[in-house]
């Protein structure tokens, strides 16, 4: 069976629901002068396993499932959602989301395309890939190998998690496409103590996989390593800077800046209404010739790719900014219908309970000429931050923010001591073109990023190789 | 409009889980139901943008294998899949290690005593009404200035209906309301833009500011921000506005709460007996006032709320814990599983304008942005927005810089807290004047 048939047989099947009744609930919403609308099935499993004390304290197993009725009148969306999947809740929720509009003439809809893609990752269920013994155990590893690794340990916390998400898009414009999306995270997170000082180190990653993943080269152990490599770097931390300076980013997790400085700003919605700092800037120079952001869901695997987005369009990689000019938008259907432009695979939303909307996937920048070393070695007096908790932008003024979490002084063009945590504040696309070096060590994020946007969360990647960054401001206390 | 809850169904739901957790072979057991129907409307220049009808529920069960515990949940009611959720929980526990703190509260700290806190104001909106109060509240705003460009105003109407009940032959149930109207307004001058808002929030619709008056304040708001400058980096005073004041209170919170303080994550570690603040200050957890927004008869656990000091005289009273917590640290369950319940911090009696003058010289936030609190060792370094003053005066507009400190030292200088006091918040505090801290601009 192939993703549509199987997610049919898994989602309409038990509630009796046929392909005619879809067709008929769907002809009920576009005889309202309705333009377009969808119906967007989901199941999705999820379960949590959580260490703590040395113990696996608890386990946790949901199911949700349910379906979304959109109507799209111009730019008007009404919007209705069940959480049984049965035919009354269904047309029930189809007359709720047309209350848009009243009156008009009815439209037709399309022949449907079922044409599934090729899929980006594994349709296995990653809550069966292990046997809950074994995720116990493997909790259990973890937990003493940190505690091996030093005494200074004082308290671990391991948690794993899996979600098996299936979903059903059928709309108006032909859309008939399914997808079957596993998911998986682990962290550690280690507290450390000497002196009565305690801090803090966190590691971890995922990725639409199973389980394995965190087996296959030793990822669990070095997720480990990490936090407690991280959580002892801060034990010696001093003060951080603060004020106007140079920063260079590591490569990977620090792509958290382009997510912030550029991505959100170039998402279709904003644009669309005027309100964001790059709208109607497309072909200007928005960031350093030395800079190329790309938006791409069609990497294998990654925690933010998708073989469809939420909308059944398929993924792509999108240009956004070439050679530092900026070139694309991020869009969805309604806000590329109403620009005029395609759209590039970023509908996305959180569940069948939630409105699409555009959102990132895999964001980065492509790597550049210069070796890191060099890259370091250029500054004289600067930062070098590594690794980030999050961060978040307005996107009307174009401010960002960033908060390093673990970061060190370069002086003299080397790297000195750690620093504690401070958060970098700019303006996007300023800052952009305020990036003077780029090397050639793009790297991925471990799979760990969830964006929020308008009380939504997603999945989402981010990368980058080491840049550096003239006049960042850092927020620290010297 | 908003369908009725089926209130009588939700509690047999819950009655009926837990006996069969019981038949299934759990030696205890709770179910937390939490339902919600709402209607949300946002309208951008005078016409729709979304229409959006909610209706959520879940319900969770956790069951106890004597020291094992396991939980699921699921949104689907159906009688099949309640049972296969219970399974689920009792599958999971089975394979758990042993907690020997694990397990439901006390049977006599339960909230046996019913409590009406006037929390439910079902509001009667059809769509057309709520599409013409947004559409009043974004005229409003645009009316003020012809530099304004609308982001859209959004009314959003809700009532839930929540269940708890425990093997302990514990069953409550309370219902609420909330409802909101907000506004969004960009400000545009020469090439640059600024957005802020203004919202009203309350469990009655007759108690909300009227839609005009929100309006207006977003635009007000909006505009006061054009043309503002970046800072040079200094140390300086911070007053931080009662509208987003309630965030340093929250990080006192989070750092006495019994799942920090077990884990050994908080920078207040055996702090309680000990002095956190300056003498003048006092806080209290009030659980039970009439349509409060965060009024709750029980807490998580469905212990029973009550009123108390958390921090008198700059000492810290009591912590935040739940009867997991309270085991682990061998101390009395307050009653605070979920979080607390109205927490009021007391004046020390100035006006916003008085406070101003007391900064004399030094900043005012009124916006913070991104993560950047660690609470393991209580750095704080945030982005900010806000107000310079000089003089006792706002002078202008600041944006693009960070504001850094440690939270045990910023409490320890917590000079003033204003009655200017923020209703709209279960936390309600006023203006909080900090006598020093880095700001970090160009």
């Amino acid at each position: 069976m192939n993703r549509v048939e199987i997610a049919t047989a898994r989602l309409l099947s038990p509630a009796g629901l046929s392909v005619n009744d879809l067709e008929r609930v769907l002809g009920q919403l576009l005889g309202h002068r309705i333009d377009s609308g969808d119906l967007y099935f989901q199941s999705v499993q999820h379960e949590s396993f959580s260490l703590e004390d040395g113990i696996v304290k608890e386990g946790s197993f949901n199911l949700d499932h349910g379906v979304g009725v959109r109507a799209i009148s111009g730019e008007k969306t009404g919007f209705a959602y069940s959480d049984d999947i049965i035919l009354p809740a269904l047309e029930q929720a189809a007359k709720a989301a047309r209350g848009i509009a009243q009156l008009g003439q009815p439209q037709s809809l399309c022949v449907w395309q079922r044409q599934p893609q090729v899929a980006l990752y594994t349709e296995n269920n990653p809550l069966d890939s292990m046997k809950t013994e074994d995720k116990v155990a493997l909790l259990q590893q973890i937990d003493k190998y940190v505690r091996s690794l030093d005494p200074r340990v004082i308290q671990v916390m391991v948690s794993l998690s899996g979600v098996f998400d299936t979903i059903l898009v059928v709309g108006s414009d032909g859309t008939f496409n399914a997808d079957i999306r596993p998911l998986v995270r682990l962290n550690v997170n280690v507290i450390v103590e000497q002196q009565g000082r305690r801090e803090s180190g966190s590691a971890g990653g995922g990725a639409r996989s199973t389980y394995d993943f965190f087996l296959e080269d030793n990822r669990a152990f070095v997720y480990a390593q990490d936090a407690v490599r991280q959580a002892l770097v801060n034990l010696e931390a001093v003060d951080a800077p603060a004020g106007n300076m140079t920063v260079v980013l590591g490569p990977g997790w620090p792509g958290i800046l382009l997510h912030e400085a550029v991505g959100h700003g170039l998402e279709g919605d904003f644009n669309r209404k005027g309100s964001s700092t790059f709208s109607g800037r497309m072909g200007e120079r928005v960031a350093s010739p030395l800079c190329t952001v790309v938006d791409d869901g069609t990497l294998l695997n990654r925690r933010g790719s998708l073989t469809i987005d939420d909308e059944g369009v398929p993924t792509q990689r999108t240009v956004l900014i070439e050679n530092g000019i900026l070139k694309g938008y991020l869009q969805d259907k309604l806000n590329a219908k109403l620009m005029k432009v395609a759209p590039t695979g970023n509908g996305r939303r959180e569940s069948f309970s939630h409105i699409p909307m555009p959102r990132m996937t895999n964001t980065f920048m492509l790597p550049g000429p210069h070796q890191p070393e060099d890259i370091i070695a250029s500054v004289e007096k600067g930062l070098y931050a590594v690794n980030f908790g999050g961060g978040s932008v307005d996107i009307t003024s174009g401010k960002f923010v960033f908060s390093a979490n673990e970061a060190y002084l370069i002086e003299n063009g080397k790297i000195t001591r750690p620093v504690k945590g401070a958060t970098l504040i700019g303006n996007g696309p300023d800052v952009m073109t305020k990036i003077v070096m780029v090397g050639n060590d793009l790297a991925l994020d471990e799979g760990i990023g969830t964006c929020g946007k308008q009380g939504q969360s997603v999945p989402v990647g981010v990368g980058q190789p080491t840049i550096r960054v003239d006049n960042l401001t850092v927020g620290g206390t010297k | 409009m908003i369908e009725f809850i089926n209130e009588s169904q939700y509690q047999q739901i819950v009655h009926d889980m837990l006996t069969m957790a019981r038949k299934m072979g759990a030696s205890a057991a709770e179910v937390g139901l939490s339902s919600a129907v709402g209607l949300n409307v946002t309208v951008r220049l005078n016409e729709i943008e979304t229409l959006e009808f909610n209706r959520d529920k879940s319900i969770a069960v956790t069951v106890y294998k004597g020291d094992r515990k396991g939980t699921a949940s699921t949104t689907d009611i159906s009688p099949a899949s309640l049972q296969a959720t219970v399974l689920a929980a009792l599958n999971l526990a089975k394979l758990m290690e042993p907690d020997p703190f694990a397990g439901l509260a006390l049977m006599s700290d339960m909230a046996t005593e019913k409590l009406d806190l006037d929390l439910y104001y079902p509001w009667d909106l059809t769509v057309d009404n709520a599409v013409r109060i947004a559409k009043a509240c974004e005229q409003s705003a645009l009316d003020i200035d012809q530099r304004m460009k609308s982001d859209g105003a959004t009314l959003n109407s809700a009532q839930g209906y929540h269940v708890y009940g425990n093997t302990h032959g514990f069953l409550g149930y309370y219902p609420t309301s909330k409802h909101s109207l907000s506004c969004v307004m960009i400000a545009q001058e020469a090439n640059a833009m600024e957005r802020d808002y203004e919202y009203t929030l309350s469990r009655k619709p007759d108690l909300l500011e009227s839609p005009e008056k929100i309006g207006r304040a977003a635009s007000h708001r909006a505009l006061n921000r054009l043309a503002a400058r970046k800072l040079p980096t200094q140390k300086t005073p911070v007053l931080f506005h009662a509208d987003i004041a309630a965030g340093i209170i929250s990080h006192f919170l989070a750092a006495i709460s019994g799942g920090r303080l077990f884990r050994k994550s908080s920078f207040l570690l055996d702090s309680l007996g000990k002095s956190v603040f300056p003498p003048h200050m006092h806080i209290y957890e009030r659980p039970h006032i009439l349509g409060g927004l965060g009024s709750a008869p029980f807490d998580s656990d469905g212990v029973k709320t009550q009123d108390k000091d958390i921090v008198d005289k700059g000492v810290v009273k009591s912590y935040l814990l739940s009867a997991y917590s309270a085991r682990k640290l061998n101390l009395q369950n307050t009653g605070n599983a979920g979080g607390a319940h109205n927490i009021l911090v007391k004046s020390t009696g100035e006006d916003y304008a008085a406070l101003i003058k007391k900064l004399d010289r030094g900043l005012v936030v009124t916006e913070l942005m991104g993560p950047g609190i660690n609470l393991v060792t209580g750095d704080y370094s945030r982005g900010a927005a806000g107000f310079w003053v000089e003089n006792g005066k706002v002078q202008y507009p600041v944006h693009e810089i960070t504001i850094a400190g440690n939270l045990a030292q910023m409490f320890k200088q917590l000079i003033a807290v204003g009655n200017d006091v923020e209703k709209r918040s279960s936390i309600q505090t006023g203006s909080l004047l900090i006598e020093e801290m880095t700001l970090a601009g160009s």
